[in-house]
């Protein structure tokens, strides 16, 4: 987090990637967890809102940065709130536009990415003490970050749970869709598989550096 | 997010209240103006999707429409929705008259709901007149199980239950000969029975409950309208 | 029962579509405040508090903006007024009742930005309940919601004592626990019917 604070510091690879995977906001931050779980039931309707919050975390961070300097910080969380406000309404507005039924299945959700603490969260950690080009790489990445997680998670229950993938079955015939894994457990139930799972990688890397660390020890 | 390095934020340490109106009024401007560039230009495209989505589901229940007209029903009247004007004192059920390319009144959709499930089930259903019975049926909203509630929409048998139920009112015209029911699956015996699908016969009884509701009630009042309904086609409104 | 009835609204709300368990609302307070029973129960509360004041507040500010003909503001109007109607309650208590403060103060702010409070406001909406349903809506959420925190921290603290592999401490079993605790309540849906 110092890091960051630093105007100075350039934009590197890491100010991306970042978001995506080393402070990826579902698998690593536990952030904004409601839609990750509500929607994740279709490939379509993850990346859909994948994608709602991406713009809308781009479209605030770059608007939150341009105004930064002009922002009293004591009313500067009620400004923020007012900014993501508009552009989830401008989203929901628009997905309303393309397909009423993507509006219909993601339903309230659209609306409910104004408290996704993501979006508060970069503005005020991020967009507030960063300059344009920064933050708008930086959320891309966080964007992206949240709709790999939401892919990640909208896959395994569609193909589980409705044997498809993007609508197109994938199994044999005669599969048995596993009907749990759309419903609200499956939610829960894959989410945790995917968290045991990076948390396993990573025990595994902590060990692997450990070993590493002890043969050089043992070389020397 | 502890690290308290406001001094990054280059405002002076207390600004007058002034300056926090003036942000707050100007970011207040800047996001209506956003939402209203934005309302305005959807808008037509989303009332416009809304109305094929309509339009759609009404011509999927009444076999052989190509048009429709809105009507507004309530105890004592029946209005056509567009000849409303803005007051708001109309309440009542939103019904459509369909007709056939030839103007003549092919059916009424109504809406129907009961709590099925998970979740209120809320279907449309055709009525047509002339075989005073139900002809088709489609469902608006339902958050029923996937695999198994949410068969009400797909499962051909099911809906083969809506090609003719008999919906005849007695002859007092105040509620129905036989109330519609749902029976367990294979077990339909007569015209005014739903056959169930196994496996989701709570989902289905609720789809015969809500229709079973919405005709005793909407039926009696809709039969004294029937003159008004089949000519209102003559306006050749679409 | 009636799908517009009081009971069945409050039921629907509370168990067959309980907020946290079936419609994913408020999953953060959820995971996150779910420790110890004791805070459990407090944050409970405040929500349940917070949610009745919103509703409220949600159903007369939807009453202006349908009279007005403004309902593309309705979002932005939602979360500005419930957001200073939490802040209003919050320096009341601290006012009148310090004890009552105490309990619930340092829950209140965070809650204001708790997705089952705006949903709440926006499923109020979508739904057309009048106000008596409101209130049956926003009750049934919140008792919904002290009923899941509570049932998860009893469990948590429960599993504490208990031994597990060490990949899946932390929000892995959480989860887990949750999708379990998710399931039972599947068991109930059908109850309205």
């Amino acid at each position: 987090m110092v890091g960051e604070l630093r105007q100075s510091t350039p934009i590197t690879l890491n100010t991306f990637m970042r978001g995506i995977w080393s402070e990826n906001p579902v698998f690593v931050m536990l952030l904004g967890m409601c839609p990750v779980l509500a929607v994740t039931n279709s490939v379509i309707n993850a990346v859909a809102m994948g994608l709602a919050t991406t713009f809308v975390l781009l479209c605030s961070s770059t608007l939150v940065s341009i105004l930064r300097s002009f922002i009293p910080k004591q009313v500067r969380i009620a400004t923020y709130i007012v900014i993501i406000a508009t552009f989830v309404t401008m989203v929901d507005y628009i997905i309303q536009a393309i397909s009423l039924e993507l509006y219909k299945a993601l339903g309230a959700f659209i609306q409910l990415i104004v408290v996704n603490c993501i979006i508060l969260g970069r503005a005020e950690a991020y967009a507030s003490r960063n300059n344009i080009l920064k933050t708008v790489v930086n959320s891309a990445g966080m964007g992206i970050g949240f709709t790999f997680a939401l892919l990640c998670l909208g896959g395994v229950r569609e193909l589980l749970g409705n044997g498809t993938f993007l609508g197109f079955p994938v199994f044999w015939e005669g599969f048995q869709p596993w009907a749990i894994m759309i419903l609200p457990p499956g939610g829960f139930f894959v989410l945790g598989a995917w968290l045991l799972l990076f948390s396993w990688l990573k025990q595994r890397q902590a060990r692997k550096a450990q070993i590493k660390k002890g043969e050089l020890a043992h070389a020397t | 997010m502890s690290t308290e390095e406001k001094n990054q934020i280059p405002s002076s340490i207390k600004p007058s209240s002034i300056a926090m109106i003036r942000t707050l009024g100007g970011i207040a401007m800047i996001s209506g103006f956003l939402v209203v560039l934005v309302y305005q230009i959807t808008l037509p495209i989303i009332t416009e999707n809304r109305r094929i989505a309509l339009e759609n589901a009404v011509f999927k229940v009444i076999p052989d429409a190509t048009s429709r007209v809105n009507f507004v029903l309530s105890p004592d009247t029946l209005i056509r929705e567009d000849a409303i004007t803005d007051d708001r004192d109309v309440q009542g059920e939103k019904i459509y008259a369909g007709y056939n390319k030839s103007g003549q009144l092919m059916g009424i959709a109504l809406e129907a709901a009961a709590p099925g499930y998970q979740d209120v089930v809320r279907t449309l259903y055709g009525y047509s007149p002339k075989c005073m019975c139900i002809v088709g049926i489609t469902v608006l909203q339902s958050t029923e199980t996937p695999g198994l509630g949410d068969r009400i929409e797909t499962d051909p048998e099911f809906l083969a239950n809506f090609n003719a139920l008999d919906a005849r009112l007695n002859t007092d015209k105040t509620a129905l000969i036989h109330s519609i029911e749902t029976v367990r699956h294979g077990t339909k015996t007569a015209p005014w029975q739903i056959d169930a699908i196994s496996g989701a016969t709570v989902t289905s009884k609720a789809v015969g409950k809500g229709l079973n509701n919405s005709t005793q009630t909407l039926l009696p009042l809709l039969v004294k309208h029937l003159d008004v309904l089949s000519q209102s086609n003559q306006g050749g409104i679409k | 029962m009636q799908p517009d009835s009081v009971s069945f609204i409050f039921l629907n709300a509370c168990i067959v579509n309980n907020f946290v368990l079936a419609l994913f609302l408020g999953i953060c307070p959820f995971l996150g405040v779910s420790g110890k029973l004791h805070t459990a129960w407090n944050m409970g509360l405040a929500t349940m508090f917070v949610m009745l004041v919103s509703s409220i507040c949600a159903y007369a500010i939807n009453f202006l903006l349908v009279e007005f003909n403004l309902e593309f503001l309705r979002l932005i109007c939602y979360i500005a007024v419930i957001a200073s109607a939490v802040q209003l309650v919050e320096m009341t208590i601290k006012k009148v009742s310090p004890t009552l403060f105490r309990t619930l103060g340092i829950f209140l702010p965070l809650i204001t930005t708790n997705c089952a409070i705006l949903g709440l406001a926006l499923f109020q909406t979508l739904k057309e309940y009048n106000f008596i349903q409101c209130l049956a809506y926003s009750l049934g959420a919140g008792t919904g919601f002290i009923l899941a925190i509570m049932l998860m921290a009893g469990l948590r603290e429960k599993l504490d004592l208990a031994k597990v592999p060490n990949v899946s401490q932390g929000a892995a079993l959480s989860l887990m626990l949750a999708g379990l605790l998710s399931l039972s309540f599947m068991g109930f849906a059908g109850l309205g019917g």
